[in-house]
């Protein structure tokens, strides 16, 4: 039997593993895919809490649809980004993105 | 209610004046005949309003000092202050409007002759007007702000016109100091005024002279009395703050009369006749003043006596009178000091415009260099020589009357020291007067000059004031049943006995006095060099004016500046300090936090990570725990 307990595990999991791409990881690129497993994470956990806690009412499923559209939108941006960087700099390892110092 | 186009009109006044300065300024100043003209005019409407107003005071009796007319408009209100514009109707007022206006008409009409080759014309009877406003403007003041206003004014209109010829350093250091000593001296009387104004709650002269007679607080009135009192010292010239009114002949010589006569120095001894209330509450100030003016009196004689310069003479005969006029305050008369004003106006005026006469046509100050004038200005050496009897004091001259008046008040009120000062100066200035007479207008020509007589614009003034100073004594007269002294008065009218003993003394000093300038400069009996180098040490300190102003300026080089260079180095190094320091704390804070920065995305956003848990361990913690 799978418990809400579960869903939270798998959600905690795999925000962990989102959170540790964006802290670790060089390529700006595997950043901006560690962040959508980071709001996918999210997302399990609000589908969870609904079909749990309050069957019957969609809020919690509305809202990863809210989410998923936000991320899409986060992507295009953050790839346009990207892309303008790597046009400038020939690069896109975040370590020598560093021009926003002292 | 009186009913008079100079009362309705009484803020015209002090206004015509300022209209005429205005209109000179900005419109008229190419024009010099038109420039005149305005000035001329705009006095002239002041001068027809004041005989007016002089004329209601005459005939309405029931108009009197301690029921005075009163007209007077808000002109600033807040919580707690309320500020009058107004007027202040009473024989005091009327008298002083008609010797100012009077006497400043004489000198602007005069002016046009003095000034005639200056390329400044217009520019100097645009000053003229904005002096005669302002002491306009002073005397119908019915509280002690407007007055102060007005106080300021005054000074500041002294500064331009001692200063009018300021290309000459001389002068423009001369207007200076009369600006700076005059700043001084209006500070203390800021402060009286301000403190009178916190413990009685109002301005005005009537509502003040109410709470002080009431009041029984002795170390305020005496405090405030001699801060206001400061006031007058500077203003009219006590010791020790007279070092500006000699100095100040650097200006034209109209200017000087104006001065001397009816716009400055007058006003010093006008407030103190105002306020008198304030200054006769305690008895030390009283004394004080009767003693401050009583030794101005004859310290600033015994300097006239060796000076040389025709204008400087003049200006210390003015501080001595002046001081006569504050003594006589002093001893708890106004009625005497008011007329001795009022009489001391007509002769002082006629005599600096009689020096501006003869300056004007041998261009020449100095006594020594002159000599046999009287032939070639036959009209100024007349009023001239009827000037100086009446500054003596011989009968029946304007002087003698108000001089023996402030002799009597003297002695009838128990001050007999001051009486035998005041005699003594009596002599000095009968001395020193006649002194400067027969050096100028009689004996032999001392130099080069071409002696002429002054157009009409100059001698008709002169005509006019000799003749009020024949007759202006006459008004005060103690043999007069309703003469100066039952309209000018402070409590209850006082009418003088004549006292035959003391007029009679002081017409035999005066006499004497001029005796001995006779013996001295014409029939040469003692040589005054003789007496001179006997007492050598006494006449270079009386030449050196008491070397007052050599004090002055050791006490400015040996204190105020080193006093200044300690609050210089306070300043620099304590306040700019403090400054400096902090700016440092936030430089330096800058300088090192920046390093925070390390632009690496991954370090910002571990950060906000760690910050997040942080927030929410804290906000959740609670809550947590109140699961369990």
């Amino acid at each position: 039997m799978i418990t809400l307990n579960h869903y939270l595990l798998l959600s905690a999991m795999l925000f962990c593993i989102g959170l540790y791409g964006a802290l670790a990881k060089k390529n700006a690129i595997a950043i901006l895919i560690s962040i959508e497993l980071m709001l996918n994470a999210v997302n399990i956990n609000l589908v969870a809490f609904t079909k749990y806690l309050t069957p019957g009412v969609f809020t919690g499923q509305i809202f990863a649809i809210f989410v998923i559209v936000v991320a899409a939108c986060e992507v295009a941006i953050g790839l346009a980004i990207i892309v303008a960087i790597y046009r400038n700099r020939t690069t896109t390892i975040v370590e020598n993105l560093d021009w926003l110092k002292w | 209610m009186v009913d008079s186009f100079g009362i309705n009109l009484i803020w015209l006044v002090p206004l015509a004046p300022l209209i005429g300065f205005v209109l000179i300024t900005f419109v008229t100043y190419r024009s010099r005949m038109l420039s005149a003209l305005t000035a001329i005019l705009s006095v002239a409407i002041s001068f027809v309003l004041s005989l007016d107003v002089l004329r209601v005071i005459l005939t309405h009796p029931e108009i009197t000092m301690n029921n005075p007319l009163e007209k007077a408009v808000e002109w600033l209100k807040m919580n707690g202050l309320f500020i009058e514009m107004g007027a202040l109707i009473d024989p005091l007022t009327s008298i002083m409007l008609f010797v100012v206006t009077f006497i400043s008409l004489l000198v602007v009409i005069y002016s046009v002759g003095y000034m005639a080759d200056d390329s400044r014309f217009s520019r100097f009877f645009s000053f003229l007007c904005l002096f005669v406003f302002s002491m306009l403007g002073l005397v119908i003041s019915n509280n002690y702000f407007q007055m102060f206003v007005f106080w300021e004014l005054v000074g500041l209109c002294s500064y331009l016109l001692i200063g009018f010829y300021f290309y000459k350093e001389s002068a423009s250091d001369a207007c200076k100091k009369a600006f700076i000593t005059n700043r001084v001296a209006d500070f203390g009387f800021m402060i009286g005024v301000i403190i009178l104004f916190i413990y009685f709650g109002t301005f005005n002269f009537g509502e003040l002279a109410v709470a002080i007679s009431n009041s029984q607080d002795l170390a305020l009135l005496t405090l405030a009395g001699i801060l206001v009192f400061i006031g007058p010292i500077g203003k009219s010239g006590q010791f020790p703050l007279h070092v500006w009114l000699p100095d100040a002949m650097e200006g034209p010589t109209p200017v000087s009369a104006l001065i001397h006569a009816a716009t400055m120095v007058a006003a010093g001894v006008y407030l103190l006749a105002r306020g008198f209330i304030l200054f006769a509450s305690t008895t030390t100030v009283i004394n004080l003043v009767a003693y401050v003016g009583g030794f101005t009196a004859i310290f600033a004689a015994t300097i006239a006596i060796t000076q040389r310069d025709y204008k400087r003479i003049l200006a210390y005969s003015t501080l001595s009178q002046l001081g006569y006029m504050v003594m006589a305050i002093g001893v708890g008369s106004i009625t005497a000091g008011m007329f001795h004003l009022t009489t001391h106006a007509f002769f002082k005026a006629l005599m600096f415009l009689c020096a501006g006469s003869v300056i004007h046509a041998l261009h020449k100050q100095d006594i020594f260099e002159m000599g046999g004038v009287f032939k070639d200005m036959k009209i100024t050496a007349v009023t001239m020589i009827i000037g100086g009897l009446a500054i003596a004091g011989i009968p029946p001259f304007a002087g003698f009357w108000s001089k023996d008046e402030i002799l009597l008040v003297t002695l009838e009120n128990g001050y007999t020291g001051l009486y035998i000062i005041a005699s003594l100066t009596a002599f000095l200035t009968a001395f020193y007067m006649f002194r400067l007479i027969f050096l100028v207008f009689f004996g032999e020509k001392r130099s080069d000059f071409e002696g002429h007589e002054s157009p009409l614009t100059m001698t008709v003034p002169l005509m006019i004031l000799a003749f009020f100073s024949i007759v202006g004594g006459f008004i005060g007269a103690p043999f007069l049943e309703k003469g100066f002294s039952s309209f000018i008065y402070f409590g209850e009218p006082h009418h003088p006995e004549p006292n035959l003993m003391i007029m009679g003394m002081s017409t035999i000093i005066a006499v004497a006095g001029i005796f001995l300038a006779w013996l001295i400069y014409i029939k040469k009996a003692i040589s005054a060099e003789k007496i001179a180098n006997q007492f050598k040490p006494i006449y270079t300190l009386l030449y050196n004016k008491y070397y007052i102003d050599e004090a002055y300026q050791w006490f400015f080089d040996k204190i105020v500046l080193n006093l200044s260079a300690l609050c210089n180095l306070f300043d620099r190094y304590v306040v700019d300090g403090v400054a400096h320091s902090l700016a440092w704390i936030i430089r330096t804070t800058g300088t090192k936090g920046r390093y925070i920065h390390t632009g690496s995305l991954q370090t910002y956003a571990l950060v906000l990570f760690a910050a997040i848990v942080v927030i929410v361990i804290f906000l959740a913690g609670p809550v947590v725990g109140g699961v369990q």
